[in-house]
């Protein structure tokens, strides 16, 4: 193996995010849940003006709906399964 | 995206009406985004992490990353408007421009770029020919990389500037900052997170709008029936008028979009592009690796939709659009339907997809500029041998200096813009012998490390010429641009394989232990790795992916195509 091979094998030892990165799934799904519970806010108490312009559909109704169950999906999946495995298990044997 | 659109210039006038609702929403996502940033920061302990997330993300976060960096505004826009211009033919960037490639890196190229631990597309370049080679593709890339994000961003700012009233200089400074901020702080994790997250919300800006888009003009049905009558039958086909010799909008038949835009631009762009290949660079394992833009592909194919149709949709409410009779042009397409169509609420969500696009896609060129310029200019040809902190710690200082230079280059590109699309074209030329390079690299023992700065410069030099000269100067007749980059493409691919193979013959080749890992049929350690726990699961393999890919994309083309 190269020079370079072992510097990257030596940073990878001494890497952090594997071990202190958060979850990107928890900020996917509070964001979503947020926005979903804005926009369908909007869509319930939406005006005339605002039904005519989207051509009769209430499409803050649906896509705050939408970004609800995508919210909670993610929140969902982060609760049930709540930590990838482990990064690298080659390490213990090297 | 291989031939990018030029600058969206929109209509003066398009005005989107936005309230305190649709700020409140824009607001948010700005401080996720740097909440992010700071979030990740105490995971950057190494300049591994800060370059590439310490090689450790899951495949379906760096997956969705590779999409997302594509999927820059200038994208959104642009390909909206390719729908306004020239129909379904758009469909031929996704569907035969980017899968195969995907595919084809994930698979076949994947393994030497993961497996021989390189950190870069040019360090790659290094080891498998020599330090001039990797010197120059190092140079341009680090150049061009500056280049576009600066372009992004002069763009970003015309489009705010339209929609939102926002003086140009103001859109610069805020959105150049807040990218400054958030990869400084949180690397490259920072990065690949914020474009997971600006995924899912640009598709719920677009998927809202193909919808009531729809609705507006009869549904599909009624959109092909007014565009079959309006722009002809063609214009609704993916390769009607396409056959050699005919004349169409898109000026390219069958062949030169098979093999300029199909192979030769697609492949050069989604297999050589380090702004791209970082994202697979930065997963846990092989596996992960090979996987990453190979579940990119499955978006990719479908995203099309969610620009294509918009584009169409533009096309049927405003006959004239893009013409000389009509202030709107093909740019305007996505703003004007959202203008018209998306009440509050959507809309602010829609804003905040299409500047969370532009953060995403300048970012992705700042995080690549800094891990070359670090790894491969400076702590190999400036200062070597300094300590892990050292470089992690100039990691940072270019990537100030970099968004610095880039809000450079946009303030400069908003009095000269000519200037800059002609050097957006003359970078877009380096991918096509970069590809060739690897391509031959990879899979030729033979070929030597003469030979590939050989072949690099004169591919680069050959596109070059046939755009600059023979097109532009009318020596041989090509009807359009887009026709024009396709064929320079094919010359720039032929001229750097004759040259490397002909320097190949006279020069002496490097010995085969040097190249473990490298080339075709020899392995390095790296490559050996045990798959991690799971990864044997039947839809996680590679191979299944691929194909799956593939067989969806030429079927998509199915009801396109007559």
């Amino acid at each position: 193996m190269s020079d370079y091979q072992h510097e990257v094998e030596e940073l990878e030892r001494r890497s952090a995010t594997a071990a202190r990165l958060f979850d990107i799934r928890g900020i996917i799904g509070g964001l979503f849940v947020v926005y979903g519970a804005i926009v369908t806010i909007a869509g319930i108490t939406a005006s005339d003006a605002d039904l005519r312009k989207a051509q009769g559909i209430n499409i803050n109704l649906w896509t705050g709906v939408g970004m609800l169950v995508l919210g909670a999906a993610f929140l969902v999946w982060l609760r049930l399964n709540p930590t990838s495995p482990p990064a690298r298990q080659a390490e213990d044997g090297e | 995206m291989p031939a990018r659109p030029p600058l969206p210039y929109l209509a003066d006038g398009l005005r989107l009406p936005t309230n305190g609702l649709d700020y409140a929403i824009l607001v948010i996502y700005f401080a996720v985004v740097l909440g992010i940033g700071f979030a990740a920061k105490r995971s950057v302990k190494t300049s591994l992490d800060f370059f590439l997330s310490g090689r450790s993300l899951p495949a379906w976060v760096t997956g969705l990353a590779f999409v997302a960096a594509n999927l820059g505004a200038t994208e959104i826009l642009g390909m909206a408007a390719n729908g306004a211009q020239y129909g379904v033919y758009t469909v031929h960037w996704y569907w035969i421009g980017a899968i195969p490639a995907m595919v084809f890196l994930g698979l076949v190229m994947m393994p030497f770029y993961y497996g021989s631990k390189v950190r870069s597309v040019p360090e790659f370049l290094l080891h498998r020919f020599d330090p001039k080679a990797h010197l120059l593709s190092s140079v341009l890339f680090a150049l061009s990389a500056v280049l576009i994000a600066g372009v992004n961003l002069y763009a970003m700012a015309i489009v705010v500037q339209a929609l939102l009233g926002w003086p140009t200089w103001v859109a610069i400074l805020v959105a150049g900052l807040f990218v400054l901020v958030y990869i400084t702080v949180g690397g490259l994790s920072s990065a690949i997170y914020n474009e997971v997250l600006q995924f899912f919300v640009i598709l719920a800006a677009l998927i809202p709008l193909v919808v009531v888009g729809l609705k507006r003009v009869g549904g599909w049905h009624g959109l092909t029936t007014t565009l079959d009558h309006t722009r002809g039958h063609d214009f609704m086909t993916a390769w009607g008028g396409t056959g050699i010799g005919h004349a169409n909008p898109l000026g390219a038949n069958w062949l030169t979009i098979v093999l300029g835009l199909g192979f030769v631009l697609s492949f050069g762009y989604w297999t050589t592009n380090f702004a791209e290949v970082q994202r697979a660079l930065s997963a846990k394992n092989l596996s992960a690796a090979k996987r990453t833009p190979l579940i990119a592909a499955f978006p990719k194919v479908l995203i099309v939709f969610g620009v294509l149709i918009p584009g169409l949709i533009a096309a049927a409410i405003v006959p004239k659009i893009g013409t000389p009779g009509s202030s709107l042009t093909y740019n305007d397409a996505i703003p004007l339907l959202m203008q018209d169509l998306l009440p509050n609420g959507v809309l602010g969500i829609a804003v905040t997809g299409l500047l969370a696009a532009f953060m995403a896609g300048m970012a992705a060129n700042v995080s690549s500029f800094n891990t070359v310029f670090t790894n491969d200019i400076w702590s190999r040809y400036v200062k070597r041998g300094q300590s892990d902190a050292y470089y992690l710690r100039f990691g940072r200082i270019i990537t100030v200096l970099g968004v610095l230079a880039s809000i450079g280059t946009a303030f400069l590109a908003s009095s000269f813009s000519n200037i800059m699309a002609y050097l957006q074209t003359l970078f877009s030329f380096f991918n096509v012998p970069l590809f060739v390079v690897f391509i031959i690299g990879m899979f030729w023992k033979r070929t030597t490390a003469q030979a590939g700065f050989w072949g690099l410069l004169a591919g680069t030099v050959a596109a070059m010429v046939n755009y600059f000269y023979i097109y532009k100067q009318h020596v041989i007749a090509i009807p359009s641009d887009q026709g024009a980059n396709f064929v320079s493409a094919i010359v720039g691919f032929v001229a750097g394989a004759v040259v490397m193979v002909a320097v190949s013959v006279v020069t002496r080749p490097k010995p085969v232990e040097e190249l473990a890992g490298l080339v075709y049929g020899t392995r390095s350690p790296g490559m050996e790795e045990p798959p991690a726990a799971g990864d044997e699961a039947w839809y996680r393999r590679p191979a299944l992916l691929g194909t799956a890919a593939l067989v969806i994309a030429a079927a998509l083309y199915v009801p396109f195509s007559f």
